[in-house]
């Protein structure tokens, strides 16, 4: 179901084939892969006491920016006032640096493994510029959700599904079964 | 006590905390683009039962991570008690989850996998971060309009063992199991709707498979520190601490911290319902000494660093019971009132004549006073006024740094 629709970019400079030379390899088996992740959120939770995550990094980028366009807004909204109001400076968390370090770790990996590629996956049914359109809605809904839920499938299912936290499992539950109840009525998205 | 989670701020500074942080970012964009979780048909595939790699790599990560967590956790070496539980808020957690769910099918990712799948040059991932973060703003702006909602069936730090009833370890063997069953289950899925030969994985997941099951059983043979066990290991420098009078404060400084709004005072009154009908300090709390261990759950997630306990009994007897408990269970700045509520009536009660002194033997956490009505906090005694008192004490509030977590991913 795989149709990958860019052809990887011919070299043109030194840069290029520094970036694009390496050969690719194929990705680790889903368990070891795993087990490595759950290294990762143990030495996480071991060293610092807090879990993984992805949204709330996303979420201080974006009050920042707020707060650069519009601060008599940000005072105004109780829920940005507590990220930025004042002189408090939205990008002076840790979770901002964990969000950073997530770019650069996959950039590298996907360097090193020879994985970089201009490319846009999705089934073989619909355009690129419709597959394009669905990506963006789906991330607002997962942006929205992850909002409301206080936190995404990193900072939520993972790390707090590795802890036990109650509410974290049902949410878990909670994403499987939306995903799952949709799968059948989008399925020309993928199939 | 148990010497991890560390306390990164103090121990490196700010950058070189952040600079932690980066690492383990790093290490988890890595591991997410070596699963294969760049690539969004991949991750789809996973709601049409052809490849379940979502399912194997989340949960492996999870049961993996779980089981080190309560392990050195069982060993003495993690507290528990310091590390980042989600709280848990019902209906607001379900909601959001149903969205992602839909906005996971649509998009074809979840936040942290668009972020490596952009860093890989990956159009769809750059859509779908873009799309998150339009999600992300649209839900700021949006959010005073359901507040109550948001913030509501909020159940605080509550725990799979707590919902259940059953130890730890039970816990986590129950969860290693469900885990290796829907890893069965989803293989056999796989071989169904996807045509894998499961002749060709790998053998040595079953290898992985009885280590993690052993694990489990391993833990809850263990079991968890008990409040006593975690005390034991720190009797020595905090027996050291209660005898050298380092936490009992003078009721002049509780009079002072009282008046002070940079501290977020919470006087916690131990004594018997009776004598705290009788007579009790003015925003003084009563927690009986049988339900001080299931406070401690909501004490730890105290947001407020500048949050000082100071606990209260007639005496100190009762008191240095419960703050042996609360330090024990993690909870920071705990302190008694010194000589308790006989000694802050001797100092406060100012001739009141509904309030007389009865001597009762020392050391029996009794109460040192007869009043004419169970007037509780209306006695004058139980709010002086602190510009009216000039007194002489020591002061021994420091207010320590939290350790650890300091608010979760979500933040």
């Amino acid at each position: 179901m795989a149709t990958l629709s860019a052809a990887r970019p011919k070299p043109t400079s030194r840069f290029k084939s520094w970036l694009y030379s390496r050969p690719e390899k194929p990705y680790v088996h889903p368990y070891l892969g795993g087990a490595l992740l759950g290294v990762v959120l143990f030495l996480a939770f071991f060293i610092t006491g807090n879990g993984l995550g992805a949204s709330g990094g996303l979420n201080r980028y974006v009050v920042y920016l707020e707060d650069l366009v519009a601060p008599q807004h940000i005072d105004r909204v109780s829920y940005l006032l507590k990220l930025a109001g004042g002189d408090k400076n939205p990008l002076d968390d840790w979770i901002v640096f964990l969000t950073a370090g997530t770019l650069v770790g996959g950039f590298v990996s996907g360097w090193l493994h020879g994985r970089l590629k201009v490319e846009t996956g999705k089934g073989p049914h619909i355009s690129i510029r419709s597959r394009w359109f669905y990506a963006f809605i789906g991330g607002s809904l997962m942006g929205y959700g992850a909002r409301m839920a206080r936190g995404c499938t990193s900072g939520q299912a993972l790390s707090g599904g590795a802890v036990l936290s109650a509410g974290s499992w049902v949410f878990m539950f909670a994403v499987f079964g939306g995903a799952y109840a949709l799968a059948y009525f989008v399925r020309r998205l993928w199939l | 006590m148990a010497p991890f989670p560390l306390p990164l701020e103090a121990l490196l500074g700010k950058a070189g905390m952040y600079l932690i942080y980066l690492v383990i970012g790093f290490a988890f964009g890595y591991v997410l683009e070596i699963s294969g979780f760049a690539i969004s048909t991949k991750l789809a595939a996973q709601f049409y039962f052809k490849d379940l790699t979502v399912l194997k790599v989340m949960f492996t990560a999870i049961v993996v991570a779980m089981v080190l967590i309560f392990g050195a956790s069982a060993i003495g070496l993690l507290d528990y008690n310091l590390i980042w539980v989600n709280p848990t808020y019902i209906w607001s957690g379900i909601l959001g989850g149903l969205i992602m769910g839909f906005g996971f099918i649509i998009g074809g990712f979840c936040p942290g996998t668009s972020l490596v799948s952009l860093a890989t040059f990956k159009i769809d991932g750059l859509f779908f971060a873009l799309g998150g973060l339009f999600g992300i703003f649209l839900f700021g702006e949006t959010v005073q309009n359901f507040d109550s909602f948001w913030n509501g069936s909020y159940l605080g730090r509550f725990t799979l063992m707590d919902w259940l009833g059953l130890p730890t370890g039970v816990v986590v063997l129950l969860v290693i199991l469900m885990a290796l069953f829907m890893f069965w289950g989803g293989e056999q899925l796989e071989r169904i709707f996807g045509g894998r030969d499961l002749k060709k994985e790998p053998r040595r997941r079953y290898a992985g498979a009885a280590v993690l099951a052993l694990a489990g059983v391993l833990v809850l043979l263990i079991g968890q520190p008990t409040t006593s066990e975690k005390w034991t290991r720190l009797a020595s420098t905090k027996d050291q601490a209660l005898a050298a009078r380092e936490v009992q404060i003078h009721p002049g400084e509780l009079l002072a911290t009282r008046a002070d709004d940079q501290i977020n005072l919470v006087m916690l009154d131990v004594r018997s319902e009776a004598d705290f009908n009788q007579f009790h300090l003015q925003g003084g709390r009563r927690l009986p000494q049988d339900q001080i261990e299931s406070v401690i759950p909501t004490l730890l997630l105290e947001p407020a660093a500048n949050t000082v306990y100071v606990l209260m009994s007639n005496d100190e007897t009762a008191a240095t019971q419960a703050w042996k408990t609360m330090v024990a269970q993690s909870v920071p700045n705990v302190y008694i009132l010194e000589g308790g509520i006989n000694h802050w009536l001797e100092i406060f009660n100012a001739g009141d004549p509904q309030i007389t002194p009865t001597p009762v033997p020392p050391g029996n956490d009794l109460l040192g006073y007869t009043f004419q009505a169970a007037l509780g906090d209306r006695y004058s005694a139980a709010d002086p006024n602190p510009h009216e008192w000039e007194l002489e004490y020591t002061p021994k509030i420091k207010l320590q740094q939290k350790r650890g977590p300091s608010g979760g991913g979500c933040g």
